[in-house]
């Protein structure tokens, strides 16, 4: 019988592995919040983080956000005509980027531009030893490495969202009524009348902040748990994006099925 | 490696696109100033025999004008008719003869609530409730008695 149960067996011990990854992560998330309070003194190592995770993402997000608006607008334009509704463009563009593409967008593409990055870093720190070098000399690695790369990204992340959803609107503008020729008032005061303040902005940034947190407790946590080898961190890295996407993805239904 | 100088600029020059991407969502795709945020507004009710397909957050119009929007829906247990909540703008005050009807924007559009304004001296204070309402056209119910007439109609003509 044994080899009927292996597959059984086989789903346990995922099961348990993640339940013990998932626990590792909080608990590293607790520690990375008690020793932020260096972190934060400390204001030029969060800058330079920042500047590595969310200064370098901008162009990639400035040139995708702007292509997502004017996709969007090609298609939303295509199918509200056949309804005589192409007034409700700037609505459609402005609802999709603020409440889903928007946050969700930028966080997948930040796990995979800055994300990846930051495992690649701290992975082959803690390969060659150099976080431990850092204890041996009483510098603190959590404080010193790890909490400013996390604090960076979940600063970076709603403002890199926020410039996406920009970015897409006025793609869509672009399209909308510079290309096919739609009136630019009614773009935007759709837009405004039909959006609201709390309930897609708010809750739009909201979501951008809580994948923020997600991904870069990721990245952070898969660097900081990489074998110390080249396959290790190469593995590593190749763990933050699939599971920093497949956690974005699955956050974003749930954050959605309780906001809207 | 790069400049601390530059990289303070850069994270400077990143905060306040950033920033000013959100002022931007904030001021004009959402519109601050519209109804329903941050605005002064107050509260007054009106019953409905039928409210059809309004929603919360449903604009309120008079003349066509954004007054006010609708801020919950609730069923009244003892009169057995439906409650709307509206908060309208406190810049817009209304006669307490004011009426109230359930209208679409369109053919297929979404639905509105229309006040037309009446003589009263009396102005309409908050909490209070509006008398003259008028229902949403129900396109079942249009249909319904539009068939029931022509149903009659052979019936009349033999007699």
């Amino acid at each position: 019988m044994p080899d009927l149960l292996y597959p059984l067996r086989r789903v346990g011990h995922l099961v348990v592995e993640g339940v013990w990854r998932f626990g590792f992560a909080m608990r590293f998330l607790f520690l990375l919040l008690i020793n932020s309070l260096q972190t934060l003194q400390r204001l030029p190592l969060l800058i330079r983080e920042i500047y590595f995770a969310g200064v370098l993402s901008l162009l990639i997000i400035v040139v995708s956000g702007t292509f997502v608006g004017m996709v969007l607008a090609l298609q939303g334009y295509t199918t509200l005509n056949s309804f005589g509704s192409t007034e409700a463009l700037g609505t459609l563009v402005a609802l999709s980027l603020l409440r889903e593409l928007g946050p969700v967008l930028a966080a997948l593409l930040f796990a995979s531009r800055s994300g990846s990055a930051m495992t690649a870093e701290i992975g082959l720190m803690k390969a060659t030893e150099q976080l431990d070098a850092m204890a041996v000399m009483g510098v603190n690695p959590i404080a010193r490495v790890l909490a400013p790369r996390f604090w960076a990204g979940v600063v970076s992340m709603p403002l890199l969202a926020a410039v996406f959803n920009v970015c897409g609107i006025v793609g869509g503008y672009f399209v909308g009524v510079v290309m096919i020729g739609l009136d630019g008032g009614a773009y935007w005061s759709q837009m405004q009348s039909n959006v609201d303040l709390h309930y897609d902005v708010v809750n739009g940034v909201i979501k951008s902040v809580i994948f923020g947190v997600a991904v870069t407790l990721i990245a952070v946590f898969e660097g900081v748990n990489a074998v110390p080898t080249a396959a290790g961190v190469s593995g590593a890295t190749t763990r933050t994006v699939v599971t920093s996407a497949l956690v974005i993805l699955a956050l974003d239904f749930m954050l959605t099925a309780f906001m809207f | 490696m790069v400049q601390r100088g530059t990289i303070d600029l850069w994270v400077g020059v990143f905060a306040v696109i950033g920033l000013g991407a959100l002022l931007f969502l904030a001021l004009k795709v959402a519109n601050l100033t519209s109804i329903g945020s941050g605005v002064q507004s107050y509260v007054v009710y009106a019953d409905f025999d039928n409210i059809g397909g309004l929603k919360v957050r449903a604009p309120v119009k008079a003349a066509g004008v954004l007054v006010g929007r609708v801020e919950s829906i609730a069923l009244d247990t003892k009169t057995m008719r439906a409650r709307a909540t509206l908060a309208l703008n406190s810049e817009y005050r209304f006669s307490k003869d004011v009426s109230a009807q359930i209208l679409t924007a369109g053919l297929l559009g979404e639905q509105y609530i229309g006040l037309l304004d009446g003589g009263d001296e009396v102005q309409l204070a908050a909490g209070d409730k509006i008398d003259i309402t008028s229902s949403a056209l129900v396109l079942e119910d249009l249909v319904g008695k539009f068939m029931l007439s022509f149903a009659e109609k052979p019936t009349n003509s033999t007699e």
